[in-house]
Order: structure tokens, then C-alpha cells, then sequence
């Protein structure tokens, strides 16, 4: 039976509609499709894409804290300079100097700044992956985690060393250094931009290189606010 | 010469063209992986995998985590060959339709 009016002309011209599409399609928006699903699929299998500007803001604040409760201790070493050992006595053995250096409250709080920045960082870029539905861990996660960790060991045993050899005005230009090189290793595998806030931590070490007494400032503006300004531009930019 | 005829009919398929671009950023990567990243069933999967291995555009390396098989698959010379021509006749499209 014939059916009146609108009806008829409504399916009429969704099949014109369809028409035109299909053509359009086929012609050009599926080759641009197709190459954007390409590149999006090199990245989702090359790069770790999970991680959260959240993170960098939880990281920059941690480090604005623990610098906080740290200005006044390094200003205590940096005050009497006869007694400015982080390690304060002359120890018999290696093994002595580490218990030593376990013990500094400095070091201490260096640790406790380094978990919680991490647990924190963690915790939000897990969030964004659950958000995203992308898998945390595997082959690329494993390959981004070996890439940072090869110049942040390097540069720990560095730093470590530093430390034993007394030379202590060195310890936070050669973090922000080994840092910023860590994080342009890893580039590749996660975020792009990543890159530029490894320059500026590599930036700031070189420079804070020739300002000795004033680690704690160039210390507290790498991690603290280029961490801060980089994880609100990621967020701003990839999670509103 | 009409640019659409350089395209490989072959890479018709999005899943072809999404497990040869996983493939060309990764020394090897394996079943569980790929279909992580395709969010497509095992059998579906499989069967594209097959149609690839048998163009000769992928190898499969049969391995063993423990006891478990762990099937990797990578990338031949023709497979990566054959995907760079695809590429670039994608792109001779959109350019000539600029």
C-alpha cells in the first residue's frame, strides 16, 4: 500500500543522502581516514600514551614541598661551610658512609619526595588509562620504563659518587641534567612533548652549573615548576 | 598515471593496514598485543594474520614464555616494501585531490 506524503520523501532522500556520501567517501575522506588510522595506530603500538599531565602537576607539587622542608636543612649545610659534609664524620669503610648517608635527614627527605612524586604520578596516569582503556603495562610500557631508568641509574651512581667525593654543589645540577637527558630518551616512547620539558630540566642543570650555593632554587624550578606548567599545558591540551 | 591503481587492494582491510602499521613501529610484537591494540577477536585476527603470512608480508616466530607458546610476529622486507608503496600512493591521492 502506498504510503502518503512525508514518509516517502523522507527515505527517499536519506538514499540520495546516502548516495552522495558513499561516493564522497570513497574517493577522498577514506584514503585521509585510512592514513589517520595508520599513524594512530604507529603511535598506540610505539608509544606509551597513558601518561597523564595530572601526573606532571602531582610530581611539580611534591617537588615545591619537598623543597620547602628541605630549604631549611641545605641552608644549614650551605651556612657552615667547615661542616658542610652531607656525610658528617670521616667513616672507616664504605658501607659506613652509606648507613651515613641513609641517615642524613636531607637524603631522607630526597626519598620520601622521590616516592611520593612517583606513587602520585602513578596513580593518575593509571586513572587516564583506565579512562582510555588503553593496557598500562606491556612491551611498550616495559620499553619506556628501560629508557628513562638507563641515564637516571647512570646519573644515581653519578650523583652517589658526587657525594662521596664531597662535592656536594654538584648534586642538584647533575639531577636536573640526568633527568633532562632520561626524559628526551624517552620521548620516543611516550608523549612527544615530553621532549621540550627535558630540555628545560637540561637547561636549567647546565645553568644552575655555574650558581653553586643555589641548587635548591634552580632544584625546586625544574622539578617543581617546569613539572607544573608542563603536566597543566598536557592536561589542557589532551584531558579537559 | 590514475593514482588510485598504485593503492594495494590487499590493504583494503582497516585491521591489515592497523596490524602492518603496529608491525613497522615494533621489532616484533605478539598475538595478545595486537589484539589489544585492533580490539578485535581472536579469530578475526587470526585470519588477516594468516592472509599476511601467506603474501609473505609478515613472519611468524613461535616461541615459549615457560610453557606457554608465545606467537611473535614481525615484519618481512617485501611486507615493509610493499606497505611504504601503499603509503605513498595514499598520499599521491590526497595530494593530487588538493
Amino acid at each position: 500500500m502506498y504510503q502518503p506524503g512525508k514518509n516517502y520523501f523522507e527515505t527517499n532522500r536519506n538514499s540520495i543522502n546516502f548516495e552522495f556520501q558513499s561516493t564522497f567517501m570513497s574517493t577522498n575522506s577514506t584514503h585521509l581516514a585510512d592514513i589517520s588510522d595508520i599513524k594512530k595506530m604507529m603511535e598506540k603500538s610505539s608509544r606509551f600514551i597513558s601518561l597523564s599531565g595530572l601526573s606532571g602537576i602531582a610530581a611539580g607539587l611534591c617537588a615545591l614541598i619537598g623543597a620547602y622542608y628541605a630549604y631549611p636543612l641545605v641552608n644549614a649545610y650551605n651556612s657552615s661551610i667547615s661542616n658542610r659534609a652531607l656525610i658528617q664524620k670521616q667513616y672507616q669503610s664504605s658501607f659506613e658512609a652509606g648507613v651515613g648517608l641513609l641517615e642524613s635527614p636531607l637524603f631522607q627527605m630526597a626519598v620520601y619526595t622521590f616516592i611520593a612524586a612517583l606513587l602520585l604520578s602513578f596513580f593518575f596516569t593509571y586513572l587516564r588509562s583506565k579512562k582510555t582503556n588503553t593496557p598500562l603495562w606491556g612491551s611498550v610500557a616495559k620499553r619506556l620504563i628501560i629508557q628513562v631508568a638507563i641515564p637516571m641509574v647512570a646519573g644515581g651512581i653519578f650523583i652517589l659518587h658526587l657525594i662521596e667525593q664531597n662535592a656536594l654543589t654538584l648534586i642538584a645540577p647533575c639531577c636536573l641534567i640526568f633527568y633532562g637527558l632520561a626524559l628526551i630518551n624517552a620521548s620516543k616512547f611516550t608523549t612527544a612533548e615530553i621532549r621540550y620539558l627535558g630540555y628545560g630540566q637540561l637547561l636549567i642543570g647546565l645553568i644552575s652549573l655555574w650558581f653553586p650555593r643555589m641548587g635548591i632554587y634552580f632544584w625546586s624550578t625544574g622539578f617543581g615548576i617546569l613539572h607544573l606548567f608542563y603536566g597543566v599545558i598536557m592536561w589542557y591540551k589532551y584531558e579537559r | 598515471m590514475n593514482p588510485i591503481a598504485q593503492l594495494n587492494k590487499f590493504f583494503d582491510s582497516r585491521i591489515r593496514l592497523g596490524i602492518m602499521s603496529s608491525l613497522m613501529m615494533n621489532e616484533d610484537i605478539s598475538f595478545n598485543e595486537l589484539k589489544e591494540l585492533m580490539q578485535i577477536t581472536d579469530g578475526n585476527l587470526a585470519s588477516h594474520i594468516k592472509a599476511l603470512e601467506e603474501n609473505g608480508l609478515l613472519k611468524v616466530n613461535k616461541g615459549f614464555i615457560g610453557r606457554k607458546t608465545n606467537t611473535l610476529y614481525s615484519i618481512t622486507k617485501l611486507g615493509e616494501k610493499t606497505f611504504k608503496l601503499h603509503i605513498q600512493a595514499l598520499e599521491n591521492i590526497i595530494k593530487a585531490s588538493k
